[in-house]
């Protein structure tokens, strides 16, 4: 029988275990170093905050891999001999695999700064960077936290919620701004604020200090401002945690590097997640996609490869979504930072209440390119049928009430949104009533 | 701010400490009144009890306890003073007139029902002293100080818990919601308070005492222990309501619906039927509706419904349109919701003071399981109960298929009605979740989650592909629901025993989740295994 071992049991790696096991009888080996179960990474957070136990972020109960035959391993792979098919375990276990997928996962980034391996210096993507902030955060007067991106707000409100005051390092001039336009980093920077984030915006970090006992004290700025702090918080991106892999037969970048079909140079060895990397990327996408969804996608994907239904990688519409402390964010489609000189763009914002929305649109045919929103939901099949079928910016507002995923009773904003954009535009755009009709058409 | 918590904290525990106190506390005395009125009331034949109960005058007591035991003990005597007897009489073979005249002697006690029943009335009619003379004060003293002192702890939230949003922070850290010794402190006072309310009300007289300036201000009599309980859960309930409204601030959906089951417990529950009694009209909860009223068809609500002229007849139809007609169908436009987590007194409740215990639901495939056969169990026993009375009713039979009914019935009672609903439904809230009764119990429940199912607008939608697998939502579905495992598959969940609630689409970081009604067609989506958003994949036809 076939045997597919899967190194990592992250949301790639099980994903594509379950599709292997739906498709076919292959033996199946999950193997991960970090955890006995697959669990949720993106959860860690509620863990430190109180909001749920370890266990809660646990997708499936133990008995689920028994019964579906998929075998768990604990144990480090260190190195692959890809001739002989074999992983050597650190603890000299060996293991044989006719088919590998390398589903490793990221590691945080670290640029060689002073001190970044003191105690008290952390980031956070693994089970044991969350066991080592909850050690070296007990009892601490302030948290600094370097890099202005999604992890690095998690651990902001991580940290406040335990009533340690935060310094939030950003080295851009504005919070996440490879990603979010400028009204939107605003809205976020200002909520910060009501959360008492202390915001250093282009402000780097030199180096940190050292308390001569081998821990943390303090950090300094490029500036030279010294900090005083329990904590130093690294969370200034991460990259594919493949150093085991580097010098081997198996082609590298910054990533595995895979063809559409997500193989490897290596017959029958596949990378999936987020230490895959495309030698040639899709159309309007990163190389590296380092998210949950398309870690899914692409575990979903290779297990039709490998069980026989050869398929390309071909995620659909971008989409997103994320929480920065109270406010809710999704995204569908692009919305870039910074507008190109074809893409028009319209912006409505509710302050008080901390909402937005920020549509994009083709400038010349009007297309709908993509929406941000923030603290109003949307429909995802809805806004993913709109991208698809390439409807016009003025079609999207005058359905848009099809489009909300609020909560029943919440305020609805439609008419405020379309009314703006009628006034900035000249246009006379009616809004209609949400039709379950049209909602449907786009769920199967 | 945080001062003022901490001082409304002490008030709260202070204010309760002295209604427990109270238990403790008392002098009682039976008078010549209270005794008369009560052999009255009882229609006591037995002269040997009320020699015995005669003995009782003017000697004073210090606890309801050692009262109740004596007026036991010679109802006890009495009994087996009288059976001797009519043994006695029918070995000599007297006149039966005269056996059935010692007949009518004998006093009956039930022995899980005695307390309520006999002793109650006449310890309740005994107290003197300072508690009875002060029963304003006490009352100022114990509720009025322990409100103050809950608001003072629940409002300073608003300030303390920064701007509005979820805020479970160290739910999972806290002896009092992690199952800690708080928790299991709790856990045990309400099986301790539950057990005496139900089976030994006449220890509680002490408390009942304070509220009874209430009780004659609503129905003109003294407060029952039911009296009491009603006016805690209201009380318990307008407290945490208060604390709900500031929790959830910013979600309008909870907010309605707390509005609403506040209002239908204050109003229907409490404040209507207390006036129909002043009214001289039957004790009556509109909103209560067959099977979890499970008394609706016994012979002596149907009998009282009757005597009570046209508002009686009107409550018997509406009782019987209630759950017949308006159920399911609200049932097939809104869901159960509408009725557990909207009208509902166990529900409202639960959705109140249970609320920060929610998290404690089990979660596993085992319970899933023990769920369905435990509720529709208590199902199918309740609709047998139902038919057994009312083929009694009507065929004037005693006994169904050879049991007893009124067996049946006390047995459905005392199982399901007071240790389920009661002491499990309510006492397990810390440890085993807030909704224990309202999953694996409430017959009612169980009606209406099979319409739910398979008959009905309603379903919690998934975003597509949006989900994170975080597990918030499984971790706070007071139904112990695995709402993750549908919401990771893009599958949307339509599950018999979800009330509703919301709270699942509220904590959910990633707006996954909304409550609605819409079309029957593609309310249960198949088991489709890849999300939207991944367009690469033709699965095989096969
Ligand atoms: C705090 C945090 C929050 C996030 N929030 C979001 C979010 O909101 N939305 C979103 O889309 N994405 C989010 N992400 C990103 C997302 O979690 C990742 O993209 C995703 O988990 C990657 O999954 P994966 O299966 O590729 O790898 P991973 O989940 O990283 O799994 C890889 C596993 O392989 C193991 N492994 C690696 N090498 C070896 C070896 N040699 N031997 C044995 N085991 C090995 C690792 O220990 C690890 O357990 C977040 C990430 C973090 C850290
Ligand atoms: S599934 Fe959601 S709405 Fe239903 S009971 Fe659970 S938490 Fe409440
Ligand atoms: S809370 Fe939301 S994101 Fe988290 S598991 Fe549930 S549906 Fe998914």
């Amino acid at each position: 029988m076939t045997h597919v071992a899967i190194i990592g049991n992250g949301i790639s790696g099980v994903t594509a275990a379950r599709h292997i096991r739906k498709n076919s009888d292959f033996d199946i080996t999950i193997i991960s170093a970090e955890t006995d179960y697959f669990f949720s990474r993106t959860a860690l957070m509620y863990v430190y905050m109180g909001h749920m136990k370890f266990e809660h972020t646990q997708p499936y109960e133990p008995w689920f891999w028994k019964k579906n035959r998929i075998d768990l391993k604990k144990g480090y792979v260190h190195s692959i001999d890809f001739d002989e098919k074999k992983l050597n375990f650190k603890n000299g276990d060996i293991l044989r695999y006719d088919v590998l997928i390398l589903a490793t996962g990221s590691k945080p980034n670290k640029f060689g700064w002073k001190g970044e391996n003191l105690d008290g210096v952390g980031g956070l993507f693994s089970k044991q960077d969350l066991d080592r902030m909850e050690q070296f955060t007990k009892g601490i007067h302030r948290g600094v936290i370097v890099g202005g991106g999604l992890i690095g707000v998690e651990m902001a409100e991580m940290l406040l919620s335990r009533g340690i005051p935060v310094t939030f390092l950003v080295r851009e001039d504005r919070f996440w701004g490879n990603v979010l336009p400028k009204q939107e980093a605003n809205l976020i920077m200002r909520h910060m604020k009501e959360h008492h984030v202390d915001l250093r915006l282009n402000t780097e970090l030199a180096e940190i200090i050292d308390d001569g006992n081998g821990r943390a004290k303090a950090i300094k700025t490029m500036g030279g401002e010294e900090i005083s702090c329990g904590w130093v918080g690294l969370t200034a991106g991460v990259s594919p945690n493949i150093s085991f892999l580097k010098n081997t037969k198996l082609e590298t970048g910054k990533g595995v590097l895979v063809e559409r079909n997500l193989r490897t140079n290596i017959p029958d060895v596949y990378a999936i997640g987020d230490c895959a990397e495309f030698r040639v990327p899709l159309k309007g996408r990163r190389s590296i996609e380092q998210v949950w969804y398309t870690g899914r996608m692409m575990g979903e994907t290779v297990a039709q490869t490998i069980t026989g239904n050869k398929c390309d990688y071909t995620p659909g519409h971008w989409f997103n979504s994320a929480k920065f402390f109270d406010i809710e964010y999704q995204t569908y489609g692009l919305v870039p930072p910074n507008l190109s000189s074809t893409e028009c763009e319209f912006y409505w914002e509710r302050a008080k209440d901390n909402l937005c929305m920020h549509f994009i649109y083709d400038r010349s045919t009007r297309t709908f390119l993509g929406v941000n929103t923030f603290g109003i939901r949307l429909r995802h099949h809805v806004l993913d049928g709109w991208l698809k079928e390439s409807v016009s910016i003025d079609f999207v507002l005058e359905h848009l009430k099809d489009a909300n995923f609020d909560p029943e009773f919440y305020r609805q904003y439609e008419e405020e949104i379309v009314e703006k954009f009628n006034n900035e535009n000249g246009t006379s755009i009616q809004i209609r009533k949400k039709s379950w009709k049209r909602i449907l058409k786009f769920v199967n | 701010m945080k001062s003022i918590k901490i001082l409304g904290l002490i008030l709260l525990l202070g204010a309760f400490g002295l209604f427990n106190v109270l238990f403790f506390l008392g002098e009682f005395k039976v008078s010549d009144k209270g005794l008369s009125q009560f052999i009255e009331s009882k229609r006591i034949k037995s002269e040997v009890f009320i020699k015995d109960a005669q003995t009782l005058i003017n000697q004073s007591f210090d606890s309801p306890k050692d009262l109740s035991a004596k007026i036991l003990s010679f109802a006890e005597r009495s009994h087996q003073y009288h059976r001797a007897k009519i043994n006695d009489l029918e070995a000599k073979g007297v006149d039966q007139s005269i056996i059935n005249t010692e007949w009518g002697k004998v006093i009956w006690l039930k022995a899980i029902k005695k307390h309520g029943d006999f002793s109650y009335p006449l310890v309740k009619a005994s107290g003197y002293g300072f508690i009875v003379d002060h029963k304003v004060l006490l009352f100022f003293l114990t509720f009025g100080i322990g409100i103050i002192g809950g608001l003072m702890f629940v409002l300073t939230s608003f300030a303390l818990d920064g701007p509005a949003g979820i805020k479970n922070n160290g739910i999972f850290q806290n002896q009092a919601t992690n199952k800690g010794w708080i928790a299991w402190s709790v856990f045990g006072y309400l099986i301790w308070f539950y057990l005496l309310l139900y089976f030994f009300p006449d220890y509680l007289v002490n408390m009942i005492y304070i509220v009874d300036p209430i009780s004659e201000i609503l129905n003109g009599g003294s407060a029952s222990q039911w009296f009491l309980y009603g006016f805690m859960y209201c009380v318990f309930m307008i407290v945490m309501g208060i604390r709900m409204f500031i929790k959830y601030r910013h979600n309008k959906y909870q907010i309605v619906r707390t509005i609403s089951v506040l209002f239908f417990q204050i109003g229907f529950a409490f404040l209507i039927p207390e006036l129909l009694v002043k009214f001289n009209l039957p004790w009556y909860d509109f909103k209560n509706s067959w099977p979890l009223n499970y008394t609706f068809f016994f012979d002596w609500n149907i009998n009282q419904l009757l005597n009570s002229g046209n508002i009686g007849l009107f409550m018997l139809v509406w009782g019987v349109f209630l759950a017949a007609v308006i159920v399911p169908v609200m049932v097939y436009f809104y869901g159960k919701r509408w009725y557990c987590s909207w009208v509902c007194g166990c529900g409202g409740l639960a959705e109140t003071l249970g609320d920060p215990y929610r998290q404690h639901s089990d979660k596993s495939m085992k319970a899933w399981k023990l769920e369905r056969y435990l509720i529709h169990g208590v199902l199918v026993f309740a609709v047998l109960m139902t038919g057994a009375t009312l083929y009694s009713y009507f065929s004037e039979s005693k006994e169904f298929f050879g049991i007893e009914t009124e067996n049946i019935r006390f047995w459905y009672g005392f199982a399901i009605g007071s240790i389920f609903s009661g002491v499990i439904g309510t006492g397990f809230y810390p440890i085993f979740g807030n909704r224990v009764w309202c999953r694996f119990g409430c017959p009612l429940a169980a009606y209406m989650g099979i319409v739910q199912r398979f008959k009905s607008r309603f379903r919690i939608t998934t975003n597509g592909g949006q989900c994170i697998s975080c597990g918030n939502c499984s971790t706070y579905c007071e139904q112990g629901i695995d709402v993750r495992a549908y919401a990771q598959k893009g599958q949307n969940i339509v599950r018999s025993s979800c009330v509703g609630c919301g709270i699942c689409a509220a904590v959910c970081p990633r707006g996954v989740l909304k409550l609605e009604n819409g079309p029957e067609e593609k309310r249960i989506l198949e088991d489709n295994p890849i999300l939207i958003g991944n367009d690469g994949v033709k699965l095989r036809e096969d």
